[in-house]
């Protein structure tokens, strides 16, 4: 985690994100011969993966190939579920993050979450923001008000809610509390944000906005997003991988997966012919 | 009659001895508070509430076991609170689920079930005899939060597994460590619940007699404990006895410190309702 901590230093210098230009030639998730049990079951059977800096990289697939458990290994969710064991290595920035003595609570800082059904905390729309700064031990009043103010505007949600940021996250619709998620997401100041079905739970106007969102976004930070929607990883991706039971089918540029897949699996995918 | 009738019919018979089922517990409720509230309540006043015991039944009060009670009430709450809502937390956040955890989940739920007279026994060899504590408040007062201690864990478990796992995971996605999401996320949200069964497990303590008894309250006590040390009478106690004595002016007095108890512990049940349905207001 040399890596990931040596740039928060320079994060808390400057405040801004320096984007390192060398960065985006090397892969910023390396994956290797990745494979997950859950109990006796497989549900990933050694997949190789890069995935691009300030990209948007899409995982589709039927339900069930395992594309939100890869996920979920990038931050380390699967952690918690029982029976889960992992073999294989990610490298984040190229430092392993299942190796023994890496920090989990430092790597989830470093890449963020947003889930499928919008899940803020039963709390003020400023305290959900404000929350991933307040565990890090951050006091500075003034700091945490203009970081909620800035993470609310790059999510497109501060002209909604400025006059009442002391309004329960709970009372906004669907589509501004997924907003107000990405916003709380935003707010640590990630490099990376992992998208778990974002839209799924929203009308397409809410949709929309979050793929809007997305496009805005991908410009600084690397977006991996899990998607059941052929058109919305056609419309925001730069890259599409195709998982099928617990494998990596096909994966290269969006425009390549949808207008001449190699393989016939892929073709058939998405062309709507199963799954 | 063809079967619809017949259906229909046995409906209604139903429905009617479900009605007398429900009736025959409130009925005798009813009678039963009803005679105790004709026998005690005109010997309730702030001198039978602030009187030591006495031999003569016009001038008993029931100070000393009053007083006994809350001493117990409010150790047991400071012993059995913390340690039952810390394992709980431990039971169903912490612990691997294997089949140890198993084991100790379904032994714990037997010991919720286990007669109270047992942990007076263990509460007389451990507490009163082992570790010399003798027949005082807080040799009473650590029996009984052995005995609600099952209760408490129960409750708060029932309660942190309410808690819907997305706000978890919404925490743990933001860098939060485990106690920083239990601090911050899951106690507030279950804290209603915990609260709940917590009450509920004292309100079941002041009644407990006899462990107290196994344990070595007495029946008698001149003064009112003033200490975690002193020797002690509770309330239940306090009316065995006086049950017990043929004068008919015990007997009023003992109708009149049931009031008394029963008053307490519609208190606390109303204090837990009012925390639930006020936390779910605030969560929901």
């Amino acid at each position: 985690m040399e890596i990931v901590a040596e740039k928060k230093k320079q994060k808390n210098m400057t405040l801004d994100r320096i984007i390192d230009p060398t960065l985006k030639k090397t892969p910023k998730i390396e994956v290797t011969d990745a494979k997950v049990w859950y109990g006796d079951f497989q549900a990933i059977k050694g997949i190789d993966m890069n995935i691009k800096t300030n990209a948007v990289t899409a995982f589709i697939g039927p339900s069930g190939c395992g594309k939100s458990t890869f996920l979920r290994l990038f931050n380390r969710m699967n952690d918690y579920v029982d029976g889960f064991r992992m073999e294989g290595k990610i490298k984040v920035d190229g430092d392993n993050i299942y190796k023994k003595k890496v920090n989990v609570e430092e790597l989830r800082k470093e890449i963020g979450m947003v889930f499928q059904k919008p899940n803020p905390f039963p709390k003020s729309i400023f305290e959900n923001v404000a929350y991933g700064l307040k565990i890090q031990g951050i006091k500075d009043k003034k700091f945490i008000a203009d970081r909620v103010e800035k993470a609310l505007r790059q999510a497109d949600l501060w002209e909604e809610v400025k006059e009442d940021l002391k309004k329960s996250g709970l009372a906004l619709s669907g589509g501004q509390q997924q907003r107000l998620c990405i916003a709380r997401t935003l707010a640590v100041e990630p490099s990376i944000i992992l998208m778990d079905e974002p839209t799924s739970a929203l009308d397409p106007i809410s949709t929309a906005k979050i793929e809007n969102l997305i496009f805005q976004l991908k410009e600084k930070y690397t977006i991996v997003i899990v998607t059941h929607n052929m058109q919305q990883a056609s419309r925001i991706s730069d890259y599409t991988a195709f998982f099928y039971l617990g494998e990596l089918i096909e994966y290269d540029k969006t425009k390549t997966i949808f207008t001449n897949p190699e393989k016939t699996q892929t073709e058939n995918y998405i062309t709507g012919r199963f799954g | 009659m063809n079967s619809i009738q017949k259906n229909r019919w046995k409906d209604q018979a139903f429905k009617v001895w479900g009605i007398l089922c429900t009736l025959i517990g409130l009925v005798l409720l009813v009678v039963f508070i009803g005679d105790i509230l004709i026998d005690g309540l005109q010997r309730i006043d702030w001198s039978f509430i602030t009187s030591l015991p006495s031999r003569k039944a016009e001038k008993s009060g029931i100070y000393t076991a009053l007083i006994g009670s809350i001493w117990i009430l409010l150790l047991t709450t400071i012993i059995a609170f913390p340690i039952g809502v810390a394992a709980g937390i431990y039971l169903e956040e912490y612990a691997k689920k294997n089949r140890f955890s198993g084991l100790l989940e379904i032994n714990i739920s037997n010991l919720a079930g286990v007669p109270s007279i047992i942990y007076g026994l263990l509460g007389l060899e451990v507490f009163v005899r082992i570790m010399n504590l003798g027949a005082s408040v807080l040799a009473g007062s650590l029996t009984l939060s052995l005995l609600i201690l099952p209760i408490i864990i129960v409750a708060t478990r029932e309660a942190i597994k309410a808690v819907p796992s997305s706000i978890k995971d919404a925490s743990f996605a933001l860098g939060a460590s485990k106690w920083q999401t239990i601090w911050h996320q899951i106690l507030p949200a279950s804290g209603g619940g915990i609260l709940t069964g917590v009450i509920l497990a004292l309100s079941r303590a002041i009644g407990e007699t006899a462990p107290l008894i196994v344990v070595g309250a007495l029946a008698y006590v001149p003064f009112a404990p003033s200490n975690p040390m002193d020797e002690f009478s509770v309330l239940p106690i306090q009316i065995f006895n006086w049950i017990s004595r043929p004068q008919h002016g015990f007997i009023e007095n003992a109708a009149a410190a049931i009031i008394i108890l029963l008053a307490i512990t519609f208190i606390m049940n109303g204090i837990a309702v009012y925390f639930r349905n006020k936390w779910q207001k605030k969560w929901k």
